[in-house]
């Protein structure tokens, strides 16, 4: 039903690490090793992973903020990361990016009028009136009320800062927004509220999320397909239900076992459990990763649902997914 | 019926206020709360409702100048309140250790972790050098880290912040503490690391018996972990009980409302609980009245009570106010 916005195809960032006397370049750090994902219209995508997995320089990448060494992203067909391209497609327009930190990510000297003004004062020619209107309505949105036009970012509490990075971002009518870990620095109420505007936003506007989390609990809530990121590379990708219901590679086990339940009852069961993946986790590396400890490529296992598996074991895994599948 | 014996921390009517422009605010009011040997008691509630100031009040770590405490921390007959710094010196990291939210700023950027962790033996025992060193690998080994020997003589920005989070808690256990204060030790950390560092402090207190205070705002944190849970909001604890009680059938508003804005539920299309409004700052958080009420101004007023108190609902269920017997969510028919 729904259309692709934007494909990423074999994505690389890597960072040179410099040494010795000349400071030639002696290896990289590769940060993005190969990712590849496509976010539908309107959809929100989940990435997860663990800090230093290279989810954010994913997201940085796809913005544009940092360079990809290598690989292709193509928004309507054509590959962005040239800044040629970029700018006949008014790609900088069509994608924002909402940041973790609001207070760095707002000039502390500026206005909340001039702060969402300025993408719109970037893309279009609007007159004063014309383009107060635009910020108040953008407030409006994100349910701030209008005197907050004329305040500066250090008068408003954690959760109101979030919902004006918000409001800059949806200032050009964009097709994509970035949010890296948006609410992570907020308190589980005020999430709940940011949580709850991104939502509404994309249902009235249409426009597709790239989330970006660490939190298995928010991307739930928020997204419909996901990926998982370990090492700069995809270890599972696939529907909400896939993933969190069938997860198959053994650090998506881990990570979703080790989510704290608030089930207090089951806090034994649940512990066992968590222990239980944590010693297959240590002893089985070699089954799930390569000889250089990098992680598979992907194999599809069933409709909508990727894994990173050698050759071999990919077979198995699709037979027994089937399985587990009839079963329940 | 426990032992006397058993009571570690006896927190009776503490008030801590900061100065603010000349005048004393409560920032922590009216708490009290006790903690048992091999106890696990949680302090639950969002940032700025004083969770953290009433650690600090504990080990007596604040600003004595801008700073006013009150009321009485006992702690085997000995008030901690008004207590002598020397004497402070003396029960602070021996007798109550403390592990902090960043490891890396508890730690000395310029110190073998081992050293630093030797110091804490150096000041409160007698032990020479090389028992000191025996003692820190052995702690080491205690907290899980791999290759001690190799580890004593890592600087902090060597270590991961897994690793960092262990040797502060090494720290903090390293003279068998009866009572170790967590200040939100695993927000800084990854989940699957936090699990394991939540693990290896059910496993300390299994063989040292002493008393924790966890402090956290993750309520799947303290589900997995607690025993005896207290949910502070604005200041006052609103409701305590033991952790059961508390997820299976909370009774405060304010803790019904938080435990919904969980994204936990299975129905994605739903929209998340909003609390209304936001917490009140420290200069205007209201000081008389139900501190909660202003965020549920669907529920009448004649149900607050006038100056809330804590009333003990059922044996071990502590709630604040009344105004939970006729708690309906706004969405609910108020007709229930």
């Amino acid at each position: 039903m729904s259309e692709e916005i934007i494909q990423i195809k074999d994505l690389k960032v890597h960072y040179p690490i410099r040494s010795g006397f000349w400071n030639r370049i002696t290896d990289y750090v590769r940060a993005v090793d190969g990712v590849s994902f496509s976010i539908n219209e309107g959809e929100t995508y989940g990435l997860i992973g663990e800090s230093g997995s290279g989810k954010s320089t994913t997201g940085k990448a796809i913005v544009g903020v940092e360079k990809a060494t290598g690989g292709e992203i193509l928004y309507k067909g054509v590959d962005i990361t040239k800044a040629s391209n970029r700018r006949k497609l008014n790609y900088n327009k069509d994608v924002q990016m909402i940041f973790q930190d609001s207070m760095s990510s707002l000039n502390p000297r500026k206005r909340i009028e001039d702060i969402i003004a300025e993408p719109i004062r970037n893309f279009e020619n609007l007159t004063t009136d014309q383009e107060r209107d635009r910020v108040q309505e953008l407030l409006d949105i994100v349910g701030m009320p209008s005197d907050a036009i004329y305040k500066y970012p250090h008068e408003f509490s954690g959760g109101q800062r979030q919902r004006i990075g918000v409001a800059r971002a949806v200032a050009t009518n964009p097709k994509l927004i970035v949010a890296d870990e948006p609410t992570s620095a907020l308190d589980l109420s005020v999430q709940a509220q940011v949580l709850n505007f991104m939502k509404h936003i994309q249902q009235q506007y249409g426009i597709g999320y790239l989330f970006i989390s660490h939190d298995l609990g928010v991307v739930k809530h928020m997204s419909e397909n996901l990926a998982i990121m370990h090492r700069g590379r995809l270890v599972e990708i696939g529907s909400r239900d896939e993933i969190y219901k069938h997860p198959v590679h053994i650090y998506t086990k881990r990570l979703l076992s080790a989510i704290p339940q608030v089930d207090v009852d089951q806090r034994e069961a649940h512990k066992k459990h968590r222990e239980a993946v944590e010693k297959e986790f240590q002893e089985n590396q070699s089954k799930w990763y390569d000889k250089d400890g990098r992680v598979y490529p992907l194999q599809k296992i069933a409709p909508n649902h990727f894994v990173a598996l050698p050759a071999d074991e990919a077979e198995a895994a699709k037979v027994r997914e089937a399985k587990e599948k009839e079963r329940s | 019926m426990e032992k006397q014996s058993d009571l570690l921390l006896d927190i009776q009517h503490l008030h801590t206020g900061y100065r603010l422009q000349g005048k004393f605010y409560d920032a922590a009011d009216d708490v009290n709360l006790t903690l048992k040997r091999d106890e696990i008691l949680a302090i639950v509630g969002e940032s700025g409702c004083g969770k953290s100031t009433i650690a600090a009040s504990i080990i007596g770590l604040y600003d004595h100048k801008n700073t006013k405490v009150t009321g009485d921390i006992l702690y085997n007959e000995l008030n901690l309140v008004g207590l002598n710094e020397s004497l402070f010196n003396k029960i602070r990291g021996d007798k109550i250790g403390m592990i902090f939210q960043d490891p890396l700023a508890s730690l000395n950027p310029l110190m073998r972790v081992g050293d630093q962790v030797a110091e804490t033996l150096y000041y409160h025992t007698d032990m020479d050098e090389k028992q000191r060193h025996e003692r820190v690998i052995e702690l080491f080994n205690q907290v899980g880290m791999p290759r001690p020997e190799e580890m004593y003589r890592m600087y902090p920005h060597e270590l991961s912040g897994g690793l960092r989070q262990r040797v502060v808690i090494a720290m903090a256990i390293a003279c068998k503490p009866e009572i170790i204060i967590a200040d939100e030790p695993t927000t800084a950390l990854d989940v699957t690391i936090q699990a394991q560092i939540l693990d290896l402090l059910e496993d300390i207190q299994r063989e040292s018996h002493s008393g924790i205070i966890l402090i956290t705002h993750d309520l799947g944190v303290v589900a997995e972990t607690a025993d005896e849970v207290a949910v502070m909001y604005a200041g006052q604890i609103v409701e305590k009980a033991d952790v059961k009680t508390v997820f299976s059938h909370p009774l405060h508003p304010y803790t019904r409302s938080l435990l919904n804005s969980m994204p936990q539920s299975d129905d994605e299309e739903q929209d998340l609980h909003v609390i209304q409004g936001t917490v009140p700052s420290l200069k205007n958080m209201p000081r008389e009245g139900d501190r909660f009420a202003a965020r549920i101004p669907w529920i009448p007023e004649s149900e607050h009570e006038a100056d809330p108190k804590v009333h003990e609902v059922e044996p071990g269920h502590w709630v604040r106010c009344t105004c939970w017997k006729n708690f309906h969510f706004q969405e609910e028919a108020s007709g229930e």
